[in-house]
């Protein structure tokens, strides 16, 4: 671009941005047009912004070098933006028609961003979309159309203190693999105000059992089936465990969260994702840990969670974001995030390199073969709070009353 | 004004005394309007069109993308205001529930800290009292803390081993893990049974009376002190401001007439300071309300979604779940209570203003009056 057409472009974008500053409303929906036009022009230089919620210093560092990396390469100029509300950040960026091109989404926020239109469906442009563990690309599938590349993922696992697994006369061979071998474990490990196992009071760790019976809200055909058989045994069983006194939610014990239950030797085994590692290495390194796939019910069963990258419809320049994204999501950057700051590589391609650099998380990334997503359509999010709400009182409530009633709501929003 | 006319009329002769009334567009009135227009325009565009805007996406399908009002954007009639109000959806289940949480709240933190703070405010403007200074600067001092600040503060304090637990143990009561204690008040008094089954249907926004009569939870308590806390201070500048301007003489003159000290706060110091108790009243209401930051800090709503509050609800319904619509058409309603609510009071409490007497108080004196007429035939 010459000097001067762009300074008069910067004193056209500056007229537009004060005129949409004087009338709201009428501002947008020029300056998305403008936004459109430029991002269909092949081989742009535009600047490409990312956009992340970063779970501390390591992942920005690391983001912005991986970023900084593709840019020397690209030589596209980009830059990395840590939000401090990523949702509330990203969904003014939507409705002011001035996003940034590249940004974290949830499997939560996928749905309400792709239903009106702010996200680009960008999934089958990648060359490596073969590559991603298949329960992943259907978590970022809506509507048929795979919007957007897994960024990482989590899944639950068995975290077991080793010190206490000792003292309780437990060997290796003890670790359970059946529920009842669980309950077993957990009794040994009741000690005074110490439960055996513990988990937060949420359909995000309970549902690992839902999964395990055979169970889960939505059935393989898309159905609601949340007061199934299947789930019914699972809460039962739960219940069950917490009125013997071997299990607790961990905000009964007082903690905040699984982790700080574990870390503060509230109880000797809990369900966590692989990002309590991270947590027990910085806050809690006295304690020692083991972790362990999860016990089978009926089959195996944990629940994932995953975060992509995705495209907004309105990027300046979106061939070079599908270009940042194809290069943060190859198996060596991926392998470079995990040791940086701990995820598990969204590739399978990756999957052996991560089992010999992480050989005490091989158990977590185990857990993709068999793992559950949580259901993400329009108005889940809401069906699963209520629900947790009831499963607080798990303890004195009917497993089945619960059920019905998350049933009645769960319908309401599958259709 | 009468300065303005004075001008005018300095400079030239007289307008004719029927053009004044005339409503014309004179240099006067653009001069006004000039004056006026950066206030008309910065309200314009900061409040005026961004209530209009909102008004617009509560009964539109804004899905979040764009402006609300370009195209594809369709107005749906009431459909979002029906969801929230209407149905047994959850929807307005979620609405019921958070209308109850913050009822609770309202009726607790009001009149707790109206009467807190006009203690307060008695006490430091006793002329005997040592450190007047000192106390009226620390009981104000919850108010100019930010509201994060505090909520950030109260998790600590009453967490499960925090210091109101700690405190609570010496006199061996073990106090309840606040913030993660979703059990009623009113249910715990009644011993935390299970529902009798007359109160366990469906109700108002399908929440059955049972619910209704839940109380605020013990995590909502929490937040109640708290609001307790750190309200009190500003009410009591305000009171504080009114006593002091009741002045001595008024105190001093009710005591030769021989009334006690109950008396005299309750007939002549109370009735002077009426509207500042409508005020304080008013703020008050309108502030518990709208009670957002500390639930967003806090809780987020939890345990059992017992403290979220309809300004929560529309944040989230808005922000986290996508439906703009029902988060617009929530703070719309909120709106309605709230008017509702200082209407409510506006009558209860009479007149504002004690220059000009109540309804039933101006009957009063036209019969006394009427009595003294008839009495002097």
């Amino acid at each position: 671009m010459h000097p001067s057409s762009r300074r008069a472009a910067t004193a056209a974008i500056a007229v537009l941005a004060s005129f949409s500053l004087a009338a709201c409303g009428g501002g947008f929906s020029s300056s998305s047009q403008s936004a459109t036009t430029s991002g269909s022009a092949s081989a742009n230089q535009n600047p490409v912004t990312v956009l992340i919620g970063s779970s501390g210093d390591a992942e920005t560092t690391s983001v912005k070098a991986a970023v900084a990396a593709w840019s020397t390469k690209s030589g596209v100029p980009a830059e990395v933006k840590v939000a401090s509300d990523l949702v509330q950040q990203a969904t003014q960026g939507f409705a002011g028609g001035k996003p940034d091109d590249v940004l974290y989404v949830s499997t939560d926020q996928l749905t309400g961003w792709a239903k009106n239109g702010s996200l680009e469906a960008y999934g089958d442009q990648l060359a490596n979309k073969g590559d991603f563990y298949p329960g992943l690309v259907s978590a970022f599938t809506y509507d048929g159309k795979f919007y957007c590349a897994p960024k990482d993922f989590s899944t639950l696992a068995l975290v077991i203190n080793t010190a206490m697994w000792k003292e309780a006369g437990l060997t290796d061979a003890d670790v359970p693999t059946t529920w009842d071998q669980l309950a077993a474990v957990a009794k040994k490990l009741t000690k005074g105000k110490r439960v055996g196992l513990a988990f937060g009071p949420e359909l995000q760790r309970v549902g690992v059992f839902m999964a395990q019976a055979g169970g889960g809200l939505i059935s393989s055909d898309g159905k609601a089936q949340a007061n199934a058989q299947p789930n019914i045994d699972a809460l039962t069983y739960v219940k069950k465990l917490m009125t013997d006194g071997n299990a607790a939610f961990s905000s009964d014990l007082g903690a905040g969260w699984g982790g700080e239950a574990f870390g503060k030797k509230m109880a000797a085994m809990v369900i966590e994702g692989n990002w309590i590692t991270g947590a027990m290495k910085s806050t809690y390194p006295g304690v020692d840990y083991k972790v362990a796939e999860l016990p089978a019910g009926a089959q195996k069963g944990t629940l994932q969670y995953t975060n992509c990258w995705g495209i907004s419809a309105d990027a300046d320049n979106k061939t070079a974001a599908v270009d940042l994204v194809s290069f943060l999501t190859t198996k060596d950057q991926q392998l470079t995030f995990a040791k940086d700051f701990g995820v598990m590589p969204s590739v399978q391609s990756a999957t052996d390199g991560y089992k010999t650099d992480n050989p005490t998380m091989v158990p977590f990334i185990n857990g993709a073969a068999y793992a559950q997503n949580l259901p993400a359509m329009a108005g889940a999010a809401d069906v699963i709070k209520e629900f947790n709400s009831q499963l607080a009182g798990l303890k004195s409530k009917d497993p089945k009353a619960i059920l019905d009633a998350t049933q009645t709501d769960l319908q309401a929003v599958v259709g | 004004m009468t300065t303005t006319e004075e001008m005018v009329r300095a400079r030239g002769p007289a307008p004719a005394p029927g053009s004044r009334r005339r409503p014309g567009f004179n240099r006067q009135t653009a001069a006004g309007w000039l004056f006026v227009s950066p206030t008309l325009l910065i309200l314009g565009v900061f409040m005026l069109l961004p209530v209009a805007m909102a008004a617009w996406v509560s009964v539109s399908d804004w899905g979040g993308r764009g402006s609300p009002w370009g195209s594809g954007v369709n107005f749906v009639g009431t459909q979002n205001y029906a969801d929230v109000l209407g149905g047994r959806g959850l929807a307005a289940r979620d609405f019921g529930t958070a209308i109850r949480n913050n009822l609770y709240y309202v009726l607790l933190v009001v009149p707790l800290q109206t009467a807190l703070s006009l203690t307060l405010a008695f006490l430091v403007n006793k002329r005997a009292l040592r450190g007047k200074g000192f106390f009226r600067t620390a009981f104000y001092f919850p108010s100019v803390t930010s509201s994060v600040a505090i909520t950030v503060l109260w998790l600590f304090l009453f967490s499960a081993s925090g210091a109101v637990n700690a405190v609570l143990s010496w006199f061996s009561i073990q106090g309840p893990n606040w913030f993660q204690d979703p059990r009623g008040l009113i249910h715990l008094m009644l011993g935390g049974g299970a529902a009798p089954p007359a109160l366990a249907q469906p109700g108002l926004f399908g929440i059955s009376a049972w619910e209704w009569l839940a109380g605020p939870s013990v995590a909502m308590t929490a937040f109640i002190f708290m609001a307790v806390f750190t309200t009190s201070g500003t009410f009591m500048l305000l009171f504080l401001a009114a006593l002091q301007a009741i002045g001595e003489e008024t105190d001093e003159a009710a005591m030769v007439d021989g009334a006690s000290t109950w008396q005299r706060f309750w007939y002549v110091t109370l009735p002077m300071l009426r509207p500042t108790l409508f005020t304080v009243l008013t703020l008050g209401m309108i502030g518990t309300w709208q009670v957002f930051d500390q639930i967003y800090t806090g809780s987020h709503g939890g345990p059992s979604k017992t403290t979220v509050t309809p300004a929560y609800l529309s944040y989230e319904a808005a922000f986290i779940a996508q439906d703009w619509g029902r988060g617009a058409a929530i703070a719309f309603v909120l709106f309605a209570i709230i008017v509702a609510f200082t209407l409510l009071q506006r009558t209860v409490l009479g007149q504002a203003d004690p220059a000009l007497p109540s309804r039933s108080q101006a009957r009063a004196d036209r019969k006394r009056q009427l009595e003294v007429r008839n009495g002097a035939k």
